[in-house]
């Protein structure tokens, strides 16, 4: 086995991100693996985010809905860059 | 080559019931926290044996004592159990404890404290439990086919690792085991909050799907709407969840329901502490999803070995079902290793398949119920949680 991952996707249709090593750094050149199928694909980290945080696979606006698992986990309450964190900090529950 | 459980054996107790248990525990069991002092007392007095001190069983009533009473009893009726002696305040509800346990044709003991004092109990209950433990320490393990453990599952300090490696591989587990006969159990009805659409279609009849969104129901309306002060933001995800990366309930949720599979799907949805009456399959049950709650309860329905999967590190235990902890998170591995019995990190470098992750936690499965104690077990975790319906009266 090769390089490891820096980030996980679950699902094809995800459009977020988890990154899965310590210690990423911003700018790092991400190798972005999509479980459902094994793919593959390079993306730059655009801030220092902690392992089991998510990472951004577009830019977002506020009232985006965010993607994992191919399901709705909530909406951006605030705007991410494509490789930003995305969190409570601009992430919500659609249900209250 | 996919898993075949049909020649897989392992060396467990086969019970006066039929049923495999993987544990020779001699209970000392208090009807009511009043009778903990006696109840340790003769514990201490006869050796091998053990007291399970809980805080409840005075002034409960309706649901909320059937629940007690359904706890107590499934504790000692448990196949991890040889023989049980149980100590009550009074005569009455002491001897509807023991009978219940008694229908599993186990050897059961009563005695009460009122008009003898703790003493007497003691010195007598102390007689019986040193016959049971002696009695049970000769009961000889046979070969008993692993699709017939019982094994539950339930997850906590969840985080954006659970999802992605120790929820699947129970999930995995069971995609193997069920479908051979195994009977498993997933519950936190709370924290299928998100995804309650996604887990009802995973019924494998309407009636089990409607039986469930029943359920789902009751506690949102009961337990949430009835005492919320806020939008449960701050309590959902938790601030562990949170510091692990999960951000929403949704996806708190998603992750949690991958402990099910991909396959199976469940048969009924059971009570809090049910017993599971529609033979082997997999089994939704209302519980809490507080950690030593839920694995009690699960426990008083008969299952045999808990699957936890664990993120930001739970170090649970239970004092008669040996816990498995699962995890993938490689700072948690790091820092309480000690907690984690079946390590998936290989899940997240892509080292390790969900298939290799969920053939490892079979072979744990296997170890432990040949008597392998848990890293909880030998920690001495043995938390024993009532859920509590409402105040006492």
């Amino acid at each position: 086995m090769g390089e490891h991952p820096h980030l996980l996707v679950h699902d094809k249709a995800d459009n977020v991100g988890v990154v899965v090593i310590e210690g990423l750094t911003a700018g790092t050149e991400m190798l972005c693996v999509v479980t459902e199928d094994n793919s593959d694909f390079r993306l730059t980290a655009q801030a220092d985010i902690p392992i089991g945080h998510k990472v951004a696979l577009q830019d977002f606006a506020e009232g985006d809905t965010a993607i994992k698992y191919g399901e709705d986990i909530g909406k951006f309450v605030g705007s991410a860059e494509k490789g930003g964190h995305v969190h409570t900090h601009n992430l919500k529950t659609k249900r209250w | 080559m996919p898993y075949d459980a049909t020649n897989k054996t392992v060396m467990a107790w086969r019970r006066e019931n039929g049923r495999v248990g993987v544990r020779n525990h001699v209970l000392i069991l208090p009807v009511d926290d009043i009778s903990n002092a006696a109840c340790e007392a003769v514990s201490n007095n006869i050796k091998g044996t053990m007291a399970i001190p809980h805080a409840y069983g005075r002034l409960q009533f309706g649901e909320d004592l059937e629940l007690h009473f359904r706890t107590i009893i499934g504790t000692g009726a448990n196949p991890n159990v040889a023989a049980v002696v149980v100590i009550g305040i009074e005569p009455s509800w002491t001897k509807r404890i023991a009978d219940g346990i008694r229908e599993t044709g186990k050897p059961v003991a009563e005695f009460s404290i009122e008009q003898n004092g703790d003493i007497a109990t003691i010195a007598a209950a102390s007689w019986k439990a040193k016959e049971y433990v002696q009695w049970a320490s000769e009961l000889q393990k046979e070969p008993c086919p692993v699709s017939e453990l019982w094994v539950s599952t339930k997850c906590r300090e969840s985080d954006t690792t659970t999802g992605l490696s120790s929820c699947p591989t129970v999930g995995n587990m069971y995609d193997k085991l069920v479908p051979q006969g195994l009977t498993g159990v997933f519950g936190e009805t709370s924290e299928i909050t998100g995804a309650e659409h996604i887990c009802e279609k995973r019924a494998a009849t309407p009636e089990a799907g409607e039986k469930f969104m029943k359920i789902f129901k009751a506690y949102q309306d009961d337990v949430i709407f009835a005492h919320q002060t806020d939008d449960l933001s701050d309590s959902q995800p938790t601030k562990g969840n949170i510091l692990g990366g999960l951000s929403t309930i949704e996806e708190k949720a998603l992750g949690n329901l991958e402990k099910i599979g991909k396959e199976v799907s469940y048969i009924d949805a059971l009570g809090p502490a049910e017993e599971p009456a529609k033979g082997p399959g997999l089994y939704f049950m209302d519980t809490s999803s507080a950690a030593a709650e839920c694995v009690t309860l699960m426990a008083a329905a008969g299952y045999v070995i808990h699957t936890f999967p664990t993120g930001q590190g739970n170090v649970v235990g239970n004092p008669i079902v040996p816990v498995i902890k699962i995890s993938g998170n490689p700072r948690t591995l790091r820092t309480m290793s000690e907690h984690i019995d079946v390590d998936v990190t290989g899940v997240l470098t892509r080292e390790q398949t969900i298939d290799q992750a969920g053939d490892a936690l079979i072979e744990m499965i296997e170890r432990v119920a040949n008597g392998r104690l848990t890293c909880a077990e030998a920690l001495g975790h043995r938390e024993f949680s009532m859920t509590k319906l409402y105040r006492s009266a």
